[in-house]
């Protein structure tokens, strides 16, 4: 089988990266961050009932999926999809897509990945990456969170794209099937930018959005009183995991989203959009505070210097500060 | 976060630092650039304390298992950080079935077939359930 030359890059996070390379191998040049803005990939949830591994569940970014499929539409891209009902087909169907020469990018779970290191293998269903060709009987993936590229054995992709959980993948697999040469920023910016705010500000419900920073700053304050001191301990460090472990560029990828605004302003050549940019990093840096606070809060149980009352403080300025700062980015004029 | 504030703490637990994670940074010059991290102290903290805590779950639960009070699949099941809804899935179960034969009393009527279902999802050789601590 034909192996193609795939220029891979290291990046941030798995979605905006598998975005970014692949269209890169169109010979698009398109950054990480920019991907991730016009996929409007930030965002925040806190679902205290929805329990991941026994914590509950917290994310700083959108649902799986949704970043390739919004930057390659907002870009006339034409892609396919396609989810599978056993792994034979969905092997079957990665081989002929790799006979016709592309590269395809699929959901696995990070557990049954050989090639990461143990420590990041748990049972997260969503991991993106592309498998690039096949030499012998290894497939050739390029991983994004991954510094190089890397082989994997077929029992074990068929494995993690298979996984059972919440969400199942299914095997499921996206290619670019073609590309215009040239494409426009200007609109797709306009869009992901406006969906983001959309997202932050406008959900009536207390755990999607903004205001699920403030639910979990007043769920925080009140560990102490519901929760053994193990338990409230686990769930600050599920959130700290969420918020820097896990490939979001830092911050619960608001640096990655700066990183967006700035060569947008950048591209568009708009001034306001850099300070905005410059805005968020500072937005940013009180989240790496808080998780930093936490940290301390979690070494020493019985620590006086940050308290869990504190700590939810930090955490409602925080989500304050980004509430603002999405409200003035929804009104700028295009 | 300015480039020379991005943190090179190693994550030196379960081959954590065999890799670099990438984080975005702003340099000198204003700009936002992307600079390789070995890790940050509080989210290593954080990480090692759930792994810490998997590890003291799975020891209490092979007291269980060897005290008679569970089977060697409730021990699998966590050493797999799985739960019961995940695990039967993978087994084509309903939990409640699941929950069965993780009772000593549910474990010991499985058949053969079944063992090796449960082999197969763990990833260990049948004789690893059957001869389980001997």
């Amino acid at each position: 089988m034909s192996t193609l030359h795939f220029s891979h890059s290291q990046h941030a996070h798995c979605e905006s990266g598998v975005t970014a390379n692949l269209l890169r191998h169109q010979g698009i040049n398109i950054s990480e961050p920019m991907a991730f803005g016009i996929g409007a990939g930030i965002f925040f949830a806190h679902i205290p009932f929805l329990k991941v591994s026994g914590t509950p569940g917290t994310t700083f970014r959108t649902w799986p999926g949704a970043i390739f499929k919004r930057v390659t539409e907002r870009l006339h891209i034409d892609i396919h999809t396609q989810k599978f009902s056993t792994p034979e087909k969905a092997m079957q169907a990665l081989d002929d897509v790799l006979a016709a020469g592309k590269p395809a990018g699929m959901l696995s779970s990070v557990y049954y990945l050989p090639y990461l290191p143990e420590a990041f293998r748990f049972h997260f269903n969503a991991h993106n990456l592309v498998v690039y060709g096949k030499e012998g009987n290894e497939y050739l993936v390029s991983d994004p969170v991954v510094e190089t590229t890397t082989r994997i054995a077929p029992e074990d992709l068929a494995k993690a794209r298979f996984a059972k959980g919440t969400p199942e993948p299914k095997g499921f697999m996206y290619y670019i099937k073609s590309a215009p040469s040239q494409v426009q920023y200007e609109k797709a910016i306009q869009a992901g930018i406006k969906q983001t705010c959309f997202f932050m500000l406008s959900p009536p419900l207390p755990w999607f959005g903004n205001k699920a920073i403030g639910l979990l700053a007043k769920k925080i304050t009140k560990y102490p009183q519901k929760l053994t001191p193990r338990k409230a301990s686990l769930y600050l460090g599920n959130v700290i995991r969420m918020q820097e472990e896990i490939g979001t560029g830092g911050a619960g990828f608001r640096f990655l989203y700066a990183a967006f605004l700035q060569e947008a302003g950048q591209l568009l050549q708009r001034d306001d959009l850099q300070q905005y940019a410059k805005e968020l990093t500072a937005i940013g840096d009180d989240w790496r505070n808080f998780a930093y606070s936490a940290a301390r809060l979690m070494k020493d149980r019985k620590n006086d210097l940050v308290s869990f009352d504190e700590l939810g403080d930090m955490l409602r300025a925080v989500g304050d500060k980004e509430k603002q700062f999405f409200h003035k980015l929804q009104v700028i004029k295009w | 976060m300015k480039v020379n504030e991005v943190p090179q703490d190693p994550k030196d637990f379960r081959e954590g630092d065999k890799i670099t994670k990438v984080m975005y940074a702003v340099g000198d010059d204003g700009k936002y650039t992307s600079v390789n991290s070995a890790g940050w102290e509080p989210d290593n903290f954080a990480t090692k304390q759930a792994w810490d805590a998997v590890d003291e779950e799975l020891a209490a639960t092979e007291q269980l298992v060897r005290s008679g009070q569970l089977s060697p699949i409730a021990y699998y099941m966590q050493k797999c950080l799985m739960d019961v809804a995940l695990l039967a899935k993978y087994a084509g179960k309903w939990q409640w079935q699941v929950k069965r034969h993780m009772k000593p009393s549910g474990f010991a009527k499985l058949s053969d077939v079944m063992l090796q279902k449960y082999a197969e999802i763990f990833n260990i050789p049948v004789t690893a359930l059957t001869q389980f601590g001997k």
